[in-house]
This record gives structure tokens, C-alpha cells and sequence, in this order.
């Protein structure tokens, strides 16, 4: 499905992405962990078109995207879908005209049609009902899942979620996993997601890929990872305060990119 | 020493020139995308209402009182040559050259500059740009030029309704409070005001309209995504518009006498 080839970002002194080569499986759901600043955030923003690599290629059904038009890329992207970690929804939306927002944009879809839609939609993310409430009226968790109904409502091929869990109680986290999986396996989708919550990583993911200050230091499936021998990979895994990653704290802020890249 | 502060001087300047820069690109992008499909009609009207005809009531009454103090300063300054009659073309004229689109200008700054740039800066905070890129839409065309277009139509129209309502209220203490004849009040009026004070009036305004919601949406637009920083931008915003208006309405005053 996506094919990332010898991709290099650097900000400054920084290296994001250093030669990385991943392959997302169609179908299936690939787990990108790391730590804060390990980028992973910068990977999925690449791989998303949000961002240009400084070199490499990103493959999307062979296409590649690092060297299109904004058109093309648009074309793309309405077969992509994508949950923010803050969900995203627009605030002087309602719930259902957020959800129909890109039908309203991108199809001629007759009103009565979009409602039906809609209603199926927030009914898989088990929200039937809350169709006239804010955004605001509603918890993390909620917000989520109808940022995921907002995701699937042009029945993408493939769906990125950034960190769908953090900041979530474990009951919303058991509901949003599950939400991935089912997804998944329903109807298909390929999924990217990215995270740190190794315990919620290890029950969706079929493949999973570490990222460690923009190497890829390990990649395979949920058995290979647990059973890797890797120190780093250990630690990562265990959540051990000692060990070869060092307990350091590298946080830079992307400003700008939205317009002037 | 001196070699650090010519660098610092330097680098103070390039980083300012490049912001500038950026924000015409900005505006040049924004209002390009304007005249591209698919319009979104539904989007230009909103924003009209917000910026347009939300700010009717507080125009209305800005007017209303700037006018009331012109017949009154009008009528002490001329009734000391003898020259009350004058009082309609000197509160008329004050009001469509100048004061009219600077303080209609300004008002809208307060209501809707401020406005526009926290709505923007809290969308940027809660990532609805790169979910508007994500569902392939384009953020500066759907949030930004309809903004900006609502601005260049809508301050006209408000600067039309200010000067009638701020006239109104010179004649109100001019005439009914101070005693100034209706005849000359209303008669000099019409003689004394060409097409050409009302062009300039209103070629202001439109500038005074791209003004407001251009450097309301960058600051906006490039508000660091943390609570501070929009509220920094929004400062920021009204100020940095407020004073362009002033220099820019300096401008076009020597160029259009």
C-alpha cells in the first residue's frame, strides 16, 4: 500500500527521519512506536503529504507522492482518512455537519442520502443520537470516535491515527482499539497508527516499527518485537527508566509548516 | 561589539522582511483561490454577516455620536466667524473624507479583526488545518479568502451607513438643539460635496477593509499554537491594525489631494 524509501528529514541540526525504509501492508495494521521526539509525528506527516522529505520517496499504490502537484495530492488524500490526536473537529460545527463536512465538499450527495450515511457512520463508532451536540459537549473520548466517523465517511482505503489513545481512561482506550480492529478487519482498511502506548499497541498491531531519534530500530510483527533481544527494544517495551535510551528531553515545536514549506 | 550589533540589527531586519514577505504571499495566495472554483457562496455570506452586518449596531452609534460632537465643536468654532451656516458641509465633509472610514475602520478592528484572529489561532491550535489538507481542502481557500473578500465588501457599505447616520446626528444638535437654519444646514450640503469626496471615502474603506482581515487572518494564521500565543497575536492584531490604518489612511489622503 505505502512503500517509504531512504527518507531524510533533518530540521536544523536535527534528523527526523534518517534513511528510513518501511512497507505498510495492505489490510493490515502497522504500529509505529517511539518515544517523544523519536519521529514518529514527522514520519506519519510525510507519509500524509503534510510535509516534504528533504530526499527519499514515499510510494502510495506505487505512485510517488513526494514529487506531485498539490492537485494530485488532494486527489490522494480522499482516499486517505486521518484522526488527530486532538480529534480536530470543527468547533462551530455540529456533530453531524463535521461528519458530513467532506461529503458537502467533495460529492453531490442529496441531503436525505448524507443523513442515511451519516447515521451509519456514527453508529459504528456507537454515537447514534448525538448528531445536534458541539463538539464541545462532548468528552475526549467521544470527540475521538466521531473524529474516526469524520475519517471513514468517504470510505478511505487506508487510515492514519495519531496517537488515538493518549489521554484517554482505559475503557475509551478498550473502545477506540477495538474501533481500529474492527475497522480493520471489516471493512478492510488499511491503518497506520502511531503511538506510545505499548500495551494498546501490542492489541491491534499486526506489524509494528520502532522508532528511535529517527532510526527504525526494529520492525516485525507483535511476536518478533516481544521477543526481540534488542536492548533498546527492551527497555522501550518494559518502560524502564535505565537503559541505552537515555532519559533525555528533546522537544521542538513545528511551527510554520501549515503554509511555507 | 559594534560588529554584534550590526548583526543583531541585520538579523532583526531580515527576520522582519521575511515576515512581511510571507504575508503578501498570503494575501496574493488567498485572494487567487478566491477566483478559483469551487466558490463557496455559503462561506463568503457567513462572513459578511460577522463582519458586516454584526458590526451595524456599534457603527450605528459610533456614528451617531461623532456627529453629535461635530455639530457641537462645529457650531463653538464657526459661531465665533459668524459662520454657523457652514456647520452642514464642515461636519459632512469631516465625516465622508476622514472620519467616516477611519473610525467605522478602527470599530470593526475591536469587533471583528480581534475575533477573526483568535478563531484562526484556536484552529490552529486544535490541528483544523491539517485536517481541512487531510480531507483535501485547501485552508487558505475555505477559511482565509472568504474572509478577506467579506472584509473589501463589507467596509464600504458600513463607512456608507456611518457618514448617513453621523450627518444625521450633526443635524440633530445642529439644527434641532442649537438652532442652525435646516435650509443651510441641508442646502450647503448637497452644492458643497462632490463625487470626489465620496470616491475617496470610499476608496479608503476598501482598503481599510483588506487591511483589517488580512493582518487579522496572518496574525492568526502564524499565532504560535500554544494559549498565549493567540492571545499575544490577537493583541497584537488590533494594534498593528489600528496604527496601519492611521499611516495608511495618512497615505491616501496626500495621494488623493
Amino acid at each position: 500500500m505505502i512503500k517509504v524509501e531512504n527518507l531524510v528529514k533533518r530540521y536544523g541540526s536535527v534528523t527526523a527521519s534518517n534513511h528510513l525504509n518501511c512497507h505498510f501492508e495492505k489490510g493490515k495494521i502497522t504500529v509505529i512506536l517511539g518515544g517523544s521526539g523519536s519521529g514518529k509525528s514527522t514520519l506519519l506527516r510525510q507519509v500524509t503529504a503534510l510535509e516534504k522529505p528533504d530526499s527519499g520517496s514515499i510510494y502510495f499504490d506505487g505512485i510517488d507522492i513526494t514529487t506531485l502537484s498539490k492537485k494530485k495530492i488532494y486527489e490522494i488524500r480522499k482516499k486517505m482518512g486521518m484522526l488527530f490526536q486532538g480529534s480536530a473537529l470543527f468547533n462551530y460545527l455540529n456533530i453531524f455537519e463535521n461528519i458530513a463536512f467532506p461529503l458537502r465538499e467533495h460529492t453531490k450527495i442529496a441531503n436525505n442520502v448524507i443523513k442515511t450515511i451519516v447515521t451509519m457512520k456514527l453508529e459504528m463508532v456507537g454515537l447514534r443520537g448525538t448528531e445536534d451536540l458541539m463538539p464541545s459537549q462532548l468528552s475526549g473520548g467521544m470527540m475521538k470516535r466521531v473524529g474516526l466517523a469524520r475519517a471513514i465517511v468517504m470510505d478511505p482505503k487506508i487510515i492514519f491515527y495519531d496517537e488515538p489513545t493518549s489521554g484517554l481512561d482505559p475503557i475509551s482506550t478498550g473502545v477506540i482499539d477495538k474501533l481500529i480492529k474492527d475497522l480493520n478487519r471489516a471493512l478492510n482498511i488499511t491503518s497506520v497508527v502511531v503511538s506510545h502506548d505499548i500495551e494498546s499497541c501490542f492489541r491491534i498491531a499486526d506489524n509494528i516499527i520502532i522508532l528511535f531519534y529517527g532510526d527504525i530500530i526494529a520492525k516485525g510483527t507483535v511476536e518478533e518485537i516481544r521477543n526481540s533481544k534488542d536492548l533498546r527494544v527492551r527497555q522501550f517495551i518494559n518502560g524502564e527508566p535505565e537503559g541505552p535510551i537515555p532519559f533525555t528531553r528533546t522537544d521542538k515545536n513545528y511551527l510554520d509548516e501549515l503554509l511555507f514549506d | 561589539m559594534s560588529i554584534e550589533i550590526t548583526a543583531s540589527l541585520g538579523r532583526t531586519t531580515l527576520n522582519r522582511l521575511q515576515v512581511f514577505g510571507r504575508s503578501g504571499i498570503f494575501l496574493f495566495v488567498s485572494i487567487f483561490q478566491a477566483f478559483l472554483p469551487p466558490f463557496r457562496i455559503s462561506r463568503l455570506i457567513k462572513e459578511i454577516e460577522f463582519i458586516g452586518s454584526k458590526s451595524f449596531l456599534i457603527v450605528f452609534v459610533t456614528a451617531l455620536f461623532t456627529g453629535m460632537v461635530l455639530g457641537i465643536q462645529g457650531y463653538y468654532s464657526l459661531s465665533q466667524f459668524g459662520a454657523e451656516a457652514a456647520l452642514g458641509v464642515m461636519v459632512s465633509l469631516s465625516i465622508i473624507r476622514e472620519l467616516g472610514p477611519v473610525l467605522c475602520a478602527l470599530m470593526v478592528t475591536g469587533r471583528a479583526g480581534s475575533a477573526i484572529t483568535a478563531q484562526i489561532g484556536i484552529m490552529k491550535i486544535t490541528d483544523q488545518f491539517p485536517a481541512l489538507e487531510m480531507m483535501a481542502i485547501d485552508p487558505l481557500k475555505y477559511v482565509i479568502s472568504p474572509k478577506i473578500i467579506a472584509g473589501i465588501l463589507s467596509l464600504p457599505l458600513l463607512t456608507a451607513f456611518f457618514d448617513l447616520v453621523g450627518i444625521a446626528g450633526g443635524y440633530l444638535v445642529g439644527v434641532k438643539l442649537l438652532g442652525v437654519n435646516e435650509g443651510a444646514y441641508l442646502g450647503k450640503l448637497v452644492t458643497a460635496i462632490t463625487f470626489t469626496d465620496i470616491y475617496g471615502g470610499i476608496l479608503k474603506s476598501l482598503c481599510f477593509g483588506l487591511l483589517i482581515t488580512w493582518i487579522s487572518s496572518f496574525m492568526g494564521f502564524t499565532a504560535e499554537p500554544t494559549t498565549e500565543g493567540v492571545s499575544k497575536a490577537t493583541t497584537d492584531a488590533v494594534v498593528l491594525t489600528s496604527l496601519s490604518i492611521l499611516i495608511v489612511d495618512y497615505i491616501l489622503t496626500s495621494l488623493l489631494l
